[in-house]
């Protein structure tokens, strides 16, 4: 025991996450999220590395490829931060472990992070929020942003700690089916609440002046509501499900159905 | 406008830019840009009312797979812009200005993956002026060229905006006014349908055999119009959890997948 252990405190781990925030700034077609992982580690290396030479190989070999989803990174970096400083104190782990690692962790935490956030968190948060901001509440954009962001942070900081504290035991954790579970989880989820908001939010609704029986003055709306109210919007969600997957791009969908609402009201439909 | 508004609303949409890339602080969500489009234009309620409107619209806007979304930077900075233009004569009422300015923004919007295109190809010299800062663990310039780089990504936005600043009121309210009554109902209609498009998206990234009925299950239950989105969130969840559960217990205990047989056997 000649020499006395390096660590990172924890105000350099929550400088990291902090810096992490940043991720993509630099994200470019060659290498990715690179510059933004090696932006981010940068007080762990100095906190490390004292010499110059190891600072340079750190850099370097973290300016690597590299890609996730920029929440489900920390765990990768929390991780990256125990073997880097294994490596500080002299332990024998080369860079080949270490990039070893990120590639690792990167694919499936991806694979999780973009339902998760992206496909469902995003759009109940963002549903609750837009329906009190449609009736003019400045509390919509608020709790938006506060909820997101306290959320966001709490995540980037804690899972980079978990990654950390548990070291590469972690990766054992995610490939022991916790992340299947995780994307399970979101998918009934997220499914259940899109079901829920084209019930709600996708609008449409036939002319009052089309009729089905001249007699009783039905409507034809009046019918469909008799059905399952919403019927018609499930319908145009339905066939913008099977466009994008005939590869027709979601932005001529979108210019198709402000063409049809046009042209249908011209005609009297809508 | 005038010229601090003009500087305020580059300042918003150079926060949505940034975003755009970052995609953590969600400066570019319409709920957030268009609010604050409206706060520094002092039509702060129009922009809550867009920013809503837009970002029901826009929930499941994401750039994952080869399905590139419109912009969601873009269309909150397009269509704030054009709705404080065309609100600042006072002779359009606000929800027209609304739907008429989404109606135009969101296909502009398109050109935010072209944009998008450019400035992920112009950060690949500035990753290599990192590379370089490196080989003498320069670590001020590393940062510098982190910096640049997410600049670069909200001048990309900010330049767009303040273009369409200078855009005369007079002319984007004349046009508006102009637009006969089915145009503008007609646009209302089809934005009440656009966000079916993000829905869309959503679903087919998630959807599967073993959860499609969730769907059936969340359509027909938000038809009760006392449950809230709270509400159908908490069943949601709780869904979710009985669905783990049971398949873990389903794969678990292999034996009993099969209980007809399992009684033949036994017989």
């Amino acid at each position: 025991m000649t020499q006395e252990r390096i660590v990172l405190t924890k105000k350099d781990r929550r400088a990291v996450a902090t810096r992490h925030q940043f991720l993509q700034a630099s994200w470019n077609y060659e290498r990715m999220q690179n510059g933004g992982w090696c932006f981010a580690i940068i007080p762990a290396i100095k906190r490390l590395y004292p010499n110059k030479d190891d600072q340079i190989a750190a850099l370097k070999r973290h300016l690597e490829f590299y890609n996730t989803q920029p929440y489900c990174s920390a765990p990768v970096m929390g991780v990256t931060l125990a073997l880097e400083e294994e490596r500080a104190n002299g332990a024998n782990v080369d860079d080949s472990a270490i990039q070893g690692v990120k590639i690792g962790m990167m694919g499936p935490l991806a694979g999780v992070g973009d339902p998760v956030f992206w496909f469902t968190a995003r759009p109940i948060i963002g549903a609750l929020a837009a329906s009190l901001a449609m009736d003019g509440s400045i509390v919509g954009p608020i709790l938006f942003f506060v909820l997101w962001n306290v959320m966001r942070y709490a995540f980037i900081f804690y899972t980079q700690e978990m990654g950390y504290n548990l070291g590469t035991t972690i990766t054992k954790d995610l490939s022991g089916g916790l992340l299947g579970k995780i994307t399970t989880g979101a998918s009934v989820l997220g499914m259940f609440i899109i079901g829920g908001l084209v019930q709600r939010w996708v609008n449409i609704s036939i002319s009052a002046d089309i009729l089905v029986n001249k007699d009783s003055g039905a409507t034809l709306q009046a019918q469909i509501d008799a059905l399952t109210p919403g019927l018609l919007g499930l319908l145009v969600t339905l066939g913008c499900c099977w466009l994008l997957k005939k590869k027709v791009s979601p932005i001529v969908i979108i210019l198709g159905l402000f063409v049809v609402g046009i042209v249908g009201t011209l005609v009297n439909i809508f | 406008m005038d010229i601090l508004t003009i500087v305020l609303v580059v300042l918003v949409a150079f926060l949505a830019g940034v975003e755009s890339i970052l995609d953590q602080f969600q400066f570019h969500q319409p709920i957030i840009c268009c609010t604050l489009m409206g706060l520094v234009s002092g039509n702060l309620e129009a922009g809550i009312l867009l920013g809503g409107t837009l970002q029901m619209m826009a929930l499941g806007w994401a750039n994952v797979g080869a399905a590139i979304a419109p912009d969601a930077a873009l269309a909150s900075v397009g269509s704030s812009i054009v709705m404080i233009l065309a609100l600042e004569g006072g002779n359009v009422a606000v929800a027209d200005a609304i739907v008429t300015s989404i109606a135009v923004a969101t296909p502009v919007s398109v050109a935010g993956t072209g944009l998008s295109m450019i400035g992920r190809t112009i950060a690949i010299p500035m990753v290599h002026a990192m590379d370089k800062a490196a080989e003498t663990a320069n670590f001020k310039m590393i940062e510098f060229w982190h910096w640049a780089a997410i600049t670069m990504q909200g001048v990309k936005v900010a330049i767009p905006a303040l273009a369409l600043c200078f855009v005369a009121p007079d002319a984007v309210e004349a046009a508006m006014t102009a637009m006969p009554v089915w145009l503008v109902n007609g646009m209302a209609v089809g934005g009440g349908m656009v966000a079916a498009v993000g829905y869309a998206m959503v679903i087919n990234l998630m959807a599967s055999k073993e959860v499609w009925p969730f769907f059936a299950l969340g359509f027909i239950v938000a038809i009760i119009g006392e449950i809230t989105l709270i509400g159908l969130g908490v069943i949601g969840v709780s869904l979710a959890l009985v669905f783990i559960t049971l398949k873990e217990a389903g794969s678990a205990g292999s034996g009993s997948v099969d209980a007809l047989g399992d009684i033949l056997d036994d017989y």
